[in-house]
């Protein structure tokens, strides 16, 4: 592999010093203007099928203290990932956080901040955090399924991986990097890709060999996914065009989860088109399931009840389908788990319920 | 003739009979005793019926009552004579109950002659009282206290006096003929006593002492409050020996003498001034006598009347009397003057404050003053303090401190003008509680009222409330609305500061580093600030400090005013430096002001200033160009450290908006 050439992220970073030194030269009071952050400023893109931030922006002055920490901050970031970048290092956003400590002013007091403006700069730039030699401490989420991956190792050599044969019953540990550079797809015999919330969940359908007996591949999404995991169901959707199902527990936090791998997250937008898979499709358990398959459930608590509410007028779920099924979860007031489905065995949610819901949504025939 | 007739509660000024259940009483007691009865009493008998107007209603207040009679008229005596006063006050109690009380003074004694009459005669003093501002009022005073121990524990008083450095002290022994209301001297002897002058009071009462021990101590603290030029030891009978220092060691100006003023005059005073004025016609009588009596006023007062100018005032009819007394109030006299009073003034109220609130440790002591004002011809002034924060409990009632004359008042708080007036005030608006706006406001702060006047007029002979007088009641709202505002100004200010602390740290700290960095990023020299930081300031920017200097001898050098600065032999100067940038894109021009007490004597000032008056300094400041600055320093001195704690800075002839530091000017 060439390793990769950064000349165009530096020249990137560069700008947006440059940018405030000549605010200073022209004397106009430094700032630099970037999206608004949050679900009011994200708007469909129909070039790409996901959600992105919208055109409001926020400002970043110098007049005001805070505003002036940030800018501070960011050219410290900024500086320090030119200087990793030079010497061919990487850092996690957790050890930015304490490096920081020496950067005087330009401390940050919690990582949430430190995080955050990572992610400013992601969006400043329209850079990528992979592309800042950032990569975050969460190790990446398991695959098993009929799927050879090639992999590029520590040492430059490239590895074969096969997800079933090769692994063991944790199954192919996704890397923070899934880029072409890091890993290929080399060969995929499979009908879909299944994303799973609960590792659980993902455990039983391995132990039932269900990747084998419905030519699955099992991903698993670890609750909200990491970056590299949507990246990673994504390209592999995009190269090998097998649909994507995402199944998870029944309530409002499992929805945005969805919405996240489906649309893109909030917090992401300005990178939706490299994380979100507009093809995935909800799969279950939905609020219809619960009253379908009379399962166990547990009241929603207030904040259940605010979050769905919230859903009500998020953009991404603006569609019948998810205004039905949230309005159905409201008036029932319950919400229930994937494993809940045990209830009726441990083979029942491979033998039944997903065969059904599978050729329910056309999936897999009868 | 062995009885004593009671006849001052009507006549004698100071003793004007409001109409309070207590106030009737005496009165009634009185009429009832001369008329009905035909019966004269002996002073025992008087004492025994009046104890609890007179302050000895039980066992606990006979305690604090004496205390008080000794003190009041030991720092009397001193300020008479020009003494700093330095008062001792010890109490040793018994088990039953029986207490000795010894209370001396460094004043300038009293002559061996005199003795018998101020401790051992109820009622001695002069038959006109002077009308000028005083602690005691009447003359019941110390006497009483000595029939008290005699009545209680049989008992005599012993008095030490010295009147001359060079000479013994003469020691008294009392009781009091209460038939004859004579000082009965039991013995006398001289003494040596290490004091230039003074007098030392012994007296045995019965009193509650564990009870009013609280009261003593509060009322002793209390009076050293506002009278910062007072020291006070305090002796407890288990030894505990409480110091309250002197904090200003300058006596209060003398408070004149005034004469009575038509509008306030009784008329059995007008009856009694009549018949002893050296005037033989009416109209010379009302312009050598009165106040405020000029040609005019006293014709149209005796046109008024009906009455001849040269009638002989010694031969008028009581009702020509009250034809004179009823033509004053249709008449329109000037009012009294007011420089008769000796108010304690701002800085010594809040020095004293700071001083015996050290513990407290409080946010903020803020006074204010009213200027003079006048009651029915009675001249007043209205002065009020605000303690707030600090260790003071958050719960429960302010606490009110109230004052006459610079005496406490510690009991009837609800009968008092001074509380009505500050329970009017809605004090929610200046951030403490207060059930509907209406009352005692709850929180952690301390009031203080003081009211000087030549006639309180209490509720009752007791003299622990102010009557509901208008025109106090008002001035005290005056006075507290004043202080409110300046709460509000010092905590507006204390806001504006951090946040324009923020600022400059913005400017000085980080955009200079966020300049570097981009620099540095870049390979670049770092670029010019200045052109961002007026962008960003936009105002006009005022920093001061206060700084206190020691020094050892000449305090100062008086450079802008004739006047020298006294014989302060050393002492603190208050030095303050004040800092103005201007970060505005254009020149700027304007005037400044400092705020400044009014007691304090200003020393060198740079710039030379275009104007001092007695509470402020004026400068007329130069053009300043966008990012430049000027210092601005003066000093001043006649205060102590801490007085002077925090500029008080104006602006005049420029926006107010694009200055952070100081305020718009409104005038004087
Ligand atoms: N400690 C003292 N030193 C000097 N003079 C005193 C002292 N105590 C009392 N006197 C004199 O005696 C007078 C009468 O005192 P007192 O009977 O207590 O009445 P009052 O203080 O109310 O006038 C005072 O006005 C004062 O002239």
């Amino acid at each position: 592999m060439v390793s990769k050439d950064y000349s165009n992220v530096i020249s990137k970073i560069d700008a947006v010093a440059e940018k405030i030194y000549e605010d200073f030269q022209n004397t106009e009071i430094p700032y630099l203007q970037l999206p608004t952050r949050t679900k009011s400023n994200i708007k469909f893109d129909e070039k790409f099928n996901v959600w992105k931030y919208g055109k409001n922006t926020t400002e970043r002055t110098a007049k005001s203290l805070d505003g002036a920490y940030m800018l501070l901050r960011t050219m410290y970031m900024a500086d320090f990932i030119k200087e990793m970048i030079k010497i061919k290092k990487s850092s996690t956003l957790r050890e930015m956080y304490y490096i920081s400590e020496g950067w005087d002013l330009a401390k940050f007091h919690s990582q949430q901040e430190s995080n955050l403006l990572a992610e400013d700069l992601e969006v400043i730039t329209s850079c990528m955090r992979e592309d800042f030699k950032l990569r975050p401490e969460e190790d990446g989420a398991r695959v098993m399924g009929n799927l050879t991956i090639e992999e590029m190792t520590r040492n430059n050599t490239k590895k074969k991986i096969h997800c079933q044969d090769d692994v063991g019953d944790a199954g192919y540990s996704i890397p923070y990097n899934v880029e072409p550079e890091k890993i290929t797809f080399k060969s995929v015999d499979a009908d879909f890709i299944i994303a799973i919330e609960t590792g659980g969940m993902f455990d039983r359908l391995a132990e039932n060999g269900f990747d084998t007996t419905h030519r699955a591949i099992l991903v698993h999404l670890k609750g909200q996914p990491a970056r590299s995991t949507r990246r990673f169901i994504k390209r592999l959707n995009e190269e090998t065009n097998i649909p994507v199902l995402v199944f998870t527990d029944c309530d409002p936090w499992s929805f945005r989860i969805f919405a996240s791998v489906a649309y893109g997250a909030i917090k992401t937008a300005h990178i939706s088109e490299y994380l979100a898979t507009p093809a995935s499709q909800y799969l279950g358990v939905t609020p219809s399931d619960i009253e379908n398959y009379d399962l166990p459930t547990d009241s929603l608590t207030k904040e259940d009840i605010n979050a769905l509410k919230s859903e009500l007028t998020d953009p991404r779920f603006q569609d019948s389908y998810w205004k039905g099924e949230i309005k159905l979860q409201l008036k029932i007031g319950k919400k229930s788990e994937q494993q809940a489905l045990a209830k009726y065995g441990l083979d029942y949610v491979t033998d039944t319920y997903l065969p059904e819901k599978l050729a329910e949504m056309g999936i897999i025939k009868k | 003739m062995n009885t004593f007739i009671i006849t001052f509660s009507i006549t004698a000024p100071g003793c004007k009979i409001l109409p309070t259940k207590e106030g009737y009483i005496l009165a009634k007691v009185t009429a009832y005793d001369l008329a009905k009865k035909q019966k004269e009493i002996s002073v025992a008998e008087f004492f025994e019926r009046n104890k609890h107007i007179l302050g000895f209603g039980n066992q606990t207040r006979a305690l604090i009552t004496s205390v008080k009679e000794g003190v009041d008229n030991g720092l009397d005596a001193c300020e008479e004579a020009n003494i700093l006063p330095d008062i001792y006050v010890e109490i040793k109690n018994r088990e039953d109950g029986e207490c000795k009380l010894i209370i001396e003074d460094n004043g300038p004694g009293v002559v061996k002659k005199q003795i018998p009459h101020i401790f051992g005669r109820l009622l001695y003093g002069s038959r006109f009282h002077a009308i000028r501002q005083s602690r005691g009022q009447q003359g019941i005073g110390i006497s009483a206290v000595v029939l008290y121990g005699q009545l209680t524990t049989g008992k005599h008083a012993k008095i030490t006096s010295k009147v001359e450095e060079d000479r013994p002290a003469v020691v008294t022994e009392l009781a009091i003929d209460t038939n004859k209301n004579r000082a009965e001297v039991i013995a006398r002897d001289t003494v040596h006593w290490a004091k230039p002058t003074g007098t030392r009071v012994e007296v045995s009462i019965i009193a509650d002492y564990k009870r009013g021990k609280r009261f003593v101590y509060d009322y002793l603290q209390s009076t050293s409050i506002v009278n910062p030029h007072a020291q006070i030891t305090y002796k407890e009978p288990d030894g505990a020996k409480h110091i309250f220092e002197r904090t200003s060691e300058a006596l209060p100006r003398k408070p004149a003498e005034i004469k009575p003023h038509p509008y306030g005059i009784e008329l059995g005073t007008l009856i009694k001034l009549a018949k002893h004025t050296k005037s033989r016609k009416l109209s010379t009588f009302l312009k050598t006598e009165f106040s405020s009596m000029g040609d005019r006023t006293t014709n149209t007062a005796i046109d008024k009347a009906n009455l001849e100018k040269n009638l002989d005032p010694k031969i008028m009819t009581r009702e020509q009397f009250l034809a004179l007394h009823k033509a004053f109030k249709k008449v329109k006299i000037m009012a009294p003057s007011t420089d008769c009073l000796s108010p304690i003034g701002e800085t010594l109220i809040k020095r004293s404050l700071k001083y015996e609130t050290q513990e407290i440790s409080p946010e903020f002591i803020i006074t204010s003053s009213r200027p003079p004002s006048v009651y029915s011809g009675n001249p007043f002034q209205v002065e009020v303090g605000l303690v707030y924060g600090g260790n003071l409990p958050r719960e429960g009632a302010v606490r009110v401190m109230r004052f006459a004359n610079r005496v406490p008042l510690l009991y009837q708080q609800g009968g008092c003008v001074t509380t009505s007036a500050i329970s009017s005030i809605d004090w929610r608006r200046y951030g403490l509680d207060q059930t509907s706006g209406k009352g005692i406001p709850t929180g952690p702060a301390i009031f203080l009222t003081h009211i000087s006047s030549t006639l309180i007029p209490y509720t009752s002979e007791s003299k622990e409330a102010i009557a509901d007088i208008p025109e106090i009641e008002n001035e005290v709202k005056l006075a507290f609305r004043e202080c409110a505002r300046k709460v509000q100004h010092h905590i507006h200010k204390k806001v504006r500061r951090v946040k324009t602390r923020e600022k400059f740290d913005l400017i000085t700290r980080i955009l200079p580093e966020i300049a570097k960095k981009s620099a540095y990023m870049l390979d670049k020299p770092v670029p010019s600030l200045d052109a961002v930081i007026t962008k960003i300031m936009d105002v006009v920017w005022i920093e001061d400090l206060i700084e206190y200097v020691k020094v050892s001898r000449k305090p100062v050098q008086t450079t802008l005013i004739e006047e020298s600065s006294q014989d302060h032999e050393g002492g603190t100067i208050t030095k303050s430096k004040i800092m103005i940038v201007n970060y505005k894109c254009t020149p700027q021009k304007f005037n400044l002001y400092a705020v400044i007490p009014e007691d304090a004597i200003v020393g060198t000032a740079y710039p030379k200033p275009s104007k001092i008056a007695n509470n402020y300094i004026k400068w007329n400041i130069g053009t300043i160009h966008p990012a430049n600055k000027i210092d601005v320093n003066f000093e001043l001195a006649g205060l102590e450290k801490g007085d002077f704690d925090e500029n008080d800075l104006y602006i005049e002839n420029i926006n107010p908006a694009y200055v952070i530091g100081a305020d718009k000017w409104e005038g004087d």
